[in-house]
């Protein structure tokens, strides 16, 4: 017989979300439609074990023009993020925020490329506005969370601007830093993914190299890639920002120019319903919006949450299995090291980059998206909670193999893993509506294809709508977490 | 033979001396209460002990050990995680079995916390927690119990009660304790340090606490 205990808060909610994801799961076209995928990854194997760095002059190329927009990116959204997050005691400003990190980078992109076409302006601009408004929220919490007794000590009449210098920014700056670097590290990945949709990064190159079957140059492109971002800690200096700046000022094609009337176009009249743009009526625009809504941002939004919350609970599950690897609890030092290895390059490698892989392997359904997500995800999540454990204290006579990751090590880290999890759950879905740019039945499928028409009516529209899609899942997430009280403090990401 | 014998110079953590010149022979049976002030190296000597056991010894460390998100029942059943086939102890994660329960039990009854059986041991006091960490070490089927301060947190009539159960469970039991009356009531022989040396090693029978005070006498005066 057995003796059924109450669940506990955490339980239900576990077990809830499962569920969804089970239901989810069952709906879910996860067929591999490639005649013979195995084939085709024995070749991608055996490039990868064979990387070609020598395959064409574009591989450092694009590495450099990739680390360019992610420099000019970072800093300028540093600046930007800084500014408005000095004035996030606004309602006004802290909805702006939201909304603008709302929308992906690819979006952004997409929206830019209509203004400034191929100008370095795009890349620079899509990675800097929605890394703003995300760089906005982490600051404003950081001089929230500062020390407030210094301000007590500050004499009457001192300037804000002295007493913000002198008092708040001194005990931030070290957070400030910190985070910069792992923005920097985001905004790498970014760069290189914004090569998909044509830019002159890595991912132009990747897409290139693949669509073409050498498999060795992709060998090589993502080496190098995962190298650049394994060593950041060592070329990333304070002294060498500057240096590095003007340096990817320099490189960046700045001669490319644009029209400023296809800008003041795009901005009055194509991004307008077009049935309003050519004066059709109200009833042309009633069936406008009928068909926009039931043909592509329902069916859209629907892929686009069952996507996501599969991915969701594949990466829970996904990250019990990996943040073994890393911890000095349950192996030793040898088994780690390879653990380490693994997860640095699955959390490296942007997820867009291993669902265009996985695509090409399997053919177009929802299971390379959730694969990719899960990997990418889990990746990141097992690695923190991996780190976490590391600072665990266990009695001296504690079981050890498997009853000891049960009974001691998951029960200590399964809060903070969910609220990790829970915290991921909007980046999953901004990354999930992104995919469908690659084909999957995703919102980033339809805006893909409204621009590829050239109908940005329905693309802002649909962006409008995943924007408010994302700002939803961020607010049931904070209720969940705060209601479970899951605190995410372990670490900012 | 005995249970351990201990014949040290020196004992301490990365250079720094925390016991000297130590000569111990424990037997089984035998009821043993660490005395001493705090700092005066209780802790290091039943680390010590605990170490040349190995497994053998059930163990209540002075921080418990518990896991918060586990409930009193998991806690407890942690004792025999060893002598459990895995999946048993994977399906008892998440469904324990009534057999286990009602191992576990009678355990909880002699410490009172039988209604706790699945709360989280997080939404316990400290007192309870004690006990729960306690309740562990007795589901220990080891013959030795070593504690270091296992009522530190309770009233006196309930570390009564919980020092009872220890001592009537476990033929061997090794105590750091600083309640001198309860030390003298409950183990049989006294070991005493001050600064990191064994200044008594008596039978209790007899003793009285005052007897005790020169353990704790401010040497400066």
């Amino acid at each position: 017989m057995i003796v059924r205990p109450e669940p506990s808060p955490l339980g239900r909610t576990t077990t809830t979300f499962v569920g969804i994801a089970f239901i989810c799961f069952v709906f879910a076209d996860v067929a591999i439609t490639t005649v013979d995928p195995w084939q085709e990854f024995k070749l991608l194997l055996v490039g990868i074990v064979t990387p070609d760095f020598y395959a064409t002059d574009s591989v450092a190329q694009s590495i450099g023009y990739t680390l360019a927009f992610a420099f000019l990116g970072v800093a300028l959204s540093n600046v930007l993020g800084l500014v408005l997050a000095l004035l996030f005691f606004s309602r006004i400003v802290r909805t702006f925020c939201a909304v603008i990190r709302a929308v992906h980078e690819l979006f952004w992109a997409l929206i830019f490329l209509q203004l400034f076409g191929l100008s370095p302006l795009t890349g620079v601009l899509a990675i800097a506005i929605p890394y703003a408004g995300i760089i906005a929220k982490v600051y404003a919490e950081i001089l929230e969370e500062a020390d407030p007794a210094p301000l007590k000590t500050v004499p009457g009449g001192t300037s804000l601007l002295s007493t913000f210098i002198f008092v708040r920014l001194p005990d931030a700056w070290s957070h400030f830093r910190s985070y910069s670097m792992y923005r920097l590290e985001c905004g790498i990945r970014s760069s290189a993914v914004l090569g998909f949709i044509g830019l002159p990064t890595l991912g132009f190159h990747l897409e290139t190299a693949f669509k073409e079957g050498q498999y060795s140059e992709v060998s090589a492109l993502l080496i190098l890639f995962y190298v650049v971002i394994a060593t950041m800690r060592t070329w990333m200096r304070r002294q060498l920002i500057p240096v590095y700046l003007i340096g990817a000022a320099a490189i960046l094609p700045w001669g490319i120019s644009f029209s400023f009337e296809n800008i003041v176009r795009f901005l009055t009249e194509d991004i307008v319903p077009h049935p309003l743009r050519t004066g059709a009526g109200m009833d042309a625009f009633g069936d406008w919006l009928h068909l926009m809504v039931f043909e592509q941002a329902l069916p859209g939004t629907i892929a686009t949450v069952q996507l996501t919350m599969i991915a969701l609970v594949a990466t829970g599950f996904l990250t019990m299995v990996l943040f073994p690897l890393i911890s000095p609890l349950l192996f030793g030092k040898a088994s780690r090291l390879s653990g380490h290895i693994f997860l640095v390059v699955a959390r490296s490698t942007p997820e867009y980059i291993l669902a265009f892989i996985l695509l090409q392997l399997w053919g177009p359904s929802m299971l390379p998206a959730i694969i990719a997500l899960t990997i990418h995800n889990g990746a990141i999540i097992g690695h923190l909670v991996g780190r976490y454990t590391e600072t665990m204290k266990l009695r001296q006579d504690a079981s050890k193999g498997i009853n000891r990751y049960a009974y001691e090590v998951l029960p200590r880290v399964y809060r903070p893993m969910l609220a990790l999890l829970f915290y991921r759950w909007e980046i999953i879905m901004r990354e999930t509506a992104i995919l469908g740019i690659l084909g999957i039945a995703t919102l980033g499928f339809y805006v893909d294809s409204a621009f590829a028409d050239l109908r940005f009516d329905r693309a802002m529209l649909l962006i409008a709508i995943t924007a408010m899609l994302n700002i939803c899942v961020d607010a049931i997430s904070r209720s969940v977490r705060s209601r479970l009280r899951l605190q995410t403090s372990l670490k900012q990401q | 033979m005995s249970l351990l014998e201990i014949r040290e110079e020196t004992v301490g953590y990365s250079g720094t001396t925390v016991l000297r010149e130590l000569e111990l022979t424990i037997e089984n049976g035998e009821r043993i209460a660490l005395v001493g002030e705090s700092g005066s190296g209780k802790t290091t000597l039943l680390n010590l002990i605990q170490d040349r056991l190995g497994k053998a010894a059930a163990l209540v460390p002075q921080e418990l050990g518990l896991v918060q998100a586990l409930s009193v029942f998991h806690n407890v059943y942690m004792g025999r995680l060893h002598q459990r086939s895995v999946w048993r102890n994977l399906r008892n994660l998440f469904l324990p079995a009534k057999s286990d329960v009602d191992l576990v039990r009678p355990v909880l009854e002699k410490l009172r916390l039988e209604e706790k059986l699945f709360t989280s041991v997080g939404e316990l006091s400290g007192g309870q927690q004690q006990r729960t960490a306690v309740g562990r070490a007795l589901f220990h089927p080891g013959e030795v119990l070593i504690a270091d301060e296992p009522v530190s947190a309770v009233d006196e009539h309930q570390a009564r009660e919980i020092l009872a159960a220890i001592t009537a469970d476990k033929p061997t039991v090794i105590l750091a304790m600083h309640d001198r009356a309860l030390a003298i009531e409950f183990a049989d022989r006294l070991i005493g340090l001050r600064d990191g040396a064994v200044v008594l090693d008596a039978r209790s029978s007899g003793m009285k606490p005052g007897d005790l005070d020169d353990l704790y006498r401010n040497v400066d005066i």
